[in-house]
């Protein structure tokens, strides 16, 4: 309509005719494309994204998640990483240990530690389990001696008034159940005159606040701060202390320093709960499994494991998961064998038959597909079984004596036969979609080409199958390989499938990260396979209708 | 070509019958015989039988009754891969996932005939389609023609001696098609095999063949030559499948040896020649080719002359094609050339037609 736009102005951008420049103009008659199809899509990708792809990543990076040891023993964590690993660790890091684990035990975090390391190191459970009720005695050495000095040390108040800030102690005594509380503060000097005392209440008082919701003027302290208070005055001069409750802190000071002052260290205590504690293993695994991150449960998988040495396989004995990787890919290779050799001649039938009776073929062949899997499996269960339908028939026509029955089910043979069944309407689908996309003049003109009945199937009517035979078997492989429904009914013991292994630790025994690093090493091998199936066959060649 | 006799025939169906679901005839008594060397077409609608007949001669159909014979020797019971026929599919059939190479190999490979001959014989059978570089394409690398002309070299490869072609042009274009038409009868005749040819397409029938057998409901119409066939048409099926033809219904007033004389509806007479006319008062039906009507004709004293409306007339370059009312029907029409002194005729004119009566040939009246 403009002069510019009719004339396209050489030295400047082609014009629309509302005189916008064109590829702007283009771009927003495209946006708006582009927009719709985005909104039209957008709540499947949503969909997808929140239910799907978000909580199988959430799993697979569990497999190498391991922040539980860090976060519950960040002290000990922090010493031991100076520790050459040779013999015990020093004094210092059982302190740091005791402050960690009293208050991992007030936590109630201890047992969930316990659990992950027993992983690694059998019997880390109930150490930790038994460390959690034993760590009192360490501190009520200190807190009773403190308690028959001065009934005021086993007191709430007289602690807040040495440790608080007098501000805080006014807006805590002020404050009342519902309101906010105010959050507790040291006083000013006290970190520096009893450092670890310092940290210790403030840890105390802290928790009390934030989760239980009681004010430390109420709550007697733990033991633990007790053992600090002593390590402080033991460390530390304090009779030119003028602060609040200077008598009774003076007082103690003096009683630390009596030679009648009953002590005990720290390596000993832990001793004295666990015989454990004064082996190098538990101290070696907790180093070792200080990191964030950790290729544990993926050794763990592959049945090796990791040791201040490196990494090794695990004892003979304990060798379950490779065994079950081999199993799955083996069976799931024999039932996928099986499915084409009994899918191929239907499918070749149900596209060589009148379309009528292809019909009537296709919905025997659907028919699988209306009734549940479990009712198929259970199915089989009752043919299979030793006292089932087949040995019966079996028995009956003298085949076999009543006494020695064959063994079907619960063993490899019954995953094999019911899993083949299951899968097999998945082999015929696309074998059959296929075949009956090649004309039958091919055949035709094989035979006129003088080749006979087997050439022209082998070197005609074959090769022009292969992509059915590629999209059935890259079906039923995938799906066979994660089945799990069916190898736990009818597999016993010797067919289960590695699935019912992550089952087992998704549902039985909690241990989640192996879980999904046997889920991650699963789906790697579905992967590698899938791409090597690529590079032999080409995926372009698998057509599935 | 002279009907040669079953006894020295190269491919012979003797009562052949066809049916498919034991109630319906496909295919009634049919009786053919072809020489060696010839190059015969069989012609028909679909549905006609012709492609059943084709089928059974591979070996894809089995006869129901009759016997179907090669070289002397009854094939009935041979399967198709030991007929050693070469056949050529209406869609190329070339194996998609070997190469034009391996294609044309395949026959020689099957009959086990060592590499370096085999790889003489395929290089030769592709120079002979002038397909010489296109050896280690894929089919479907092809354009329609060329993938004609490897299904063809296919079929050839193994030398055999009968080649059996099933619509082989169908789908390529037409200008394609004529140049292709060409070359498989000049391909045949030089070679020398005997090629049966099935086609719907009455053009490439009557340019390719030596023989045509026309197929309708199941029978040979007519087999002859294509002049014979187009000139002389033996019953008014074949007089109107092949080429362009006018027909007038009559009765037969006068009959006496090569001439009769019919009376049409509207009480005209016409000269004709009798074919399938027996006697005097049958009904029957005259065809007469539309180049060989003349129009104000100077014949002979005898002669009967009809009178005609022009309808339309339309120019064609080359000829000039009238439609006219003749005797009631509205649909006759009539061919002359472009000549410089040729009447351009004009739509509302009335003139008299007429024709040797030879060219007019009274036939069956159904």
């Amino acid at each position: 309509m403009t002069q510019a736009s009719a004339e396209g102005d050489a030295s400047g951008p082609m014009l629309a005719a509302d005189g916008t420049p064109l590829k702007k103009s283009l771009a927003r008659a495209l946006r708006l494309q582009k927009m719709r199809a985005l909104m039209l899509i957008a709540p499947l990708l949503l969909f997808v994204l929140v239910t799907f792809i978000a909580p199988i990543a959430d799993m697979l990076f569990r497999s190498v998640e391991n922040e539980i040891v860090s976060e519950t023993l960040p002290r000990t964590t922090a010493a031991l990483a100076d520790w050459d690993g040779q013999g015990l660790p020093p004094e210092g890091v059982y302190e740091d240990a005791f402050y960690d684990l009293y208050m991992a035990a007030e936590r109630k975090e201890h047992t969930r530690l316990g659990t992950r390391l027993n992983y690694e190191m059998t019997g880390a459970s109930s150490l930790m389990r038994k460390s959690g009720r034993g760590l009192d005695d360490i501190g009520e050495v200190y807190q009773d001696q403190f308690e028959d000095l001065d009934k005021n040390w086993d007191e709430a108040q007289p602690w807040a008034e040495l440790m608080g800030d007098p501000e805080w102690l006014t807006d805590q005594a002020a404050w009342e159940k519902g309101d906010r509380m105010p959050k507790f503060t040291l006083r000013d000097g006290i970190a520096d005159l009893l450092p670890k005392t310092a940290e210790q209440y403030e840890a105390f008082a802290l928790y009390q606040q934030e989760e239980e919701a009681k004010s430390p003027l109420k709550e007697e302290p733990w033991s633990a701060v007790h053992t600090a208070l002593y390590e402080d005055l033991k460390a530390g001069d304090l009779s030119g202390y003028t602060g609040p409750r200077a008598e009774m802190l003076i007082a103690a000071d003096a009683l630390v320093d009596s030679p009648d002052f009953e002590t005990v260290s720290f390596a000993d205590g832990f001793v004295e709960m666990d015989e454990d504690w004064a082996q190098p293993e538990i101290w070696k695994t907790i180093k070792l499994y200080a990191p964030d991150y950790t290729s544990g449960y993926f050794l763990n998988s592959v049945d090796m494991q990791l040791t201040p040495e490196g990494v090794e396989m695990r004892p003979e004995n304990e060798r379950i998961y490779i065994l079950l990787f081999k199993r799955t890919i083996f069976m799931s290779l024999v039932i996928t064998g099986s499915c084409i050799l009994l899918a191929y001649p239907v499918a070749y039938i149900l596209s060589n038959l009148p379309s009528r009776q292809a019909n009537l073929l296709m919905i025997l062949v659907l028919l699988p597909f209306w009734t549940s899997l479990l009712v198929r499996t259970s199915a089989w269960k009752v043919m299979l079984q030793q006292q089932g339908v087949i040995n019966d028939v079996l028995v009956w026509l003298g085949l076999i004596a009543d006494d020695s029955r064959l063994v079907m089910i619960n063993n490899q043979f019954g995953t094999i036969v019911a899993m083949t069944h299951i899968l097999l309407p998945f082999m015929i689908l696309p074998m059959y979609s296929v075949m009956s996309t090649i004309p039958p003049t091919y055949v035709r003109a094989a035979k006129s080409l003088g080749a006979t009945n087997w050439t022209t199937f082998w070197r005609v009517y074959f090769p022009q199958s292969i992509p059915g035979i590629g999209a059935g078997s890259i079906l039923v492989f995938i799906l066979s390989i994660g089945y799990y429904i069916t190898p736990e009914i009818v597999g016993g013991t010797t067919g289960t499938f590695i699935s019912n292994r992550i089952a087992y630790h998704i549902s039985s025994s909690l241990n989640w990260g192996l879980a999904a690093a046997l889920g991650a090493i699963l789906l790697a091998v579905v992967l590698i396979l899938y791409w090597a199936y690529d590079r032999i066959v080409g995926i372009d060649n698998v057509k599935l209708g | 070509m002279p009907d040669t006799g079953a006894s020295d025939a190269f491919v012979a169906f003797e009562r052949v019958q066809k049916s498919y679901d034991g109630e319906t005839l496909v295919v009634k008594d049919l009786n053919l015989s072809l020489p060696k060397g010839e190059f015969l077409t069989m012609l028909g609608p679909s549905g006609s039988g012709k492609t059943t007949c084709l089928m059974m001669l591979a070996g894809f159909e089995t006869a129901t009754h009759g016997e179907i014979k090669l070289d002397g020797v009854s094939i009935n019971n041979i399967p198709p891969h030991k007929r050693g026929i070469g056949m050529v599919f209406q869609n190329y059939a070339l194996f998609p996932h070997m190469t034009v190479a391996e294609n044309l190999a395949f026959p020689l490979e099957v009959r086990k005939i060592g590499k370096s001959d085999r790889e003489a014989k395929v290089k030769r059978a592709l120079d002979m389609v002038e397909m010489g570089d296109f050896g280690s394409r894929r089919p479907a690398q092809l354009s329609g023609g060329q993938q004609q002309r490897i299904a063809l070299a296919r079929a050839l490869v193994f030398e055999p001696e009968l080649v059996l072609m099933d619509e082989p042009l169908g789908a390529l274009d037409k200008q394609l098609r004529e140049k292709m038409q060409f070359e498989i009868t000049n391909l045949a005749h030089s070679l020398g095999i005997t090629t049966v040819y099935v086609t719907h397409d009455q053009t490439e029938a009557l340019t390719m063949s030596d023989r045509v057998a026309v197929f309708n409901d199941g029978r040979i119409q007519q087999l002859a030559p294509p002049d014979e066939l187009y000139e002389a048409p033996s019953n008014s099926f074949v007089a109107q499948f092949i080429g362009e033809n006018n027909t007038l219904e009559g009765t037969v007033t006068q009959l006496k040896g090569d001439h009769c004389t019919v009376q049409l509806e509207n009480g005209a007479m016409i000269d004709a020649k009798p074919v399938n006319v027996t006697e005097v008062g049958q009904k029957t039906r005259v065809s007469i080719r539309p180049e060989r009507v003349e129009v104000n004709p100077e014949l002979g004293p005898d002669a009967h002359t009809l009178k005609a409306k022009v309808l339309e007339f339309v120019y064609m370059g080359d000829i000039f094609r009238t439609r006219l009312e003749v005797a009631g029907n509205r649909e006759f029409v009539i061919k002359t050339r472009n000549r410089a002194d040729q009447e351009r005729l004009k739509p509302g004119q009335e003139v008299n037609i007429g024709w040797l009566p030879e060219d007019c040939r009274a036939l069956d009246a159904d």
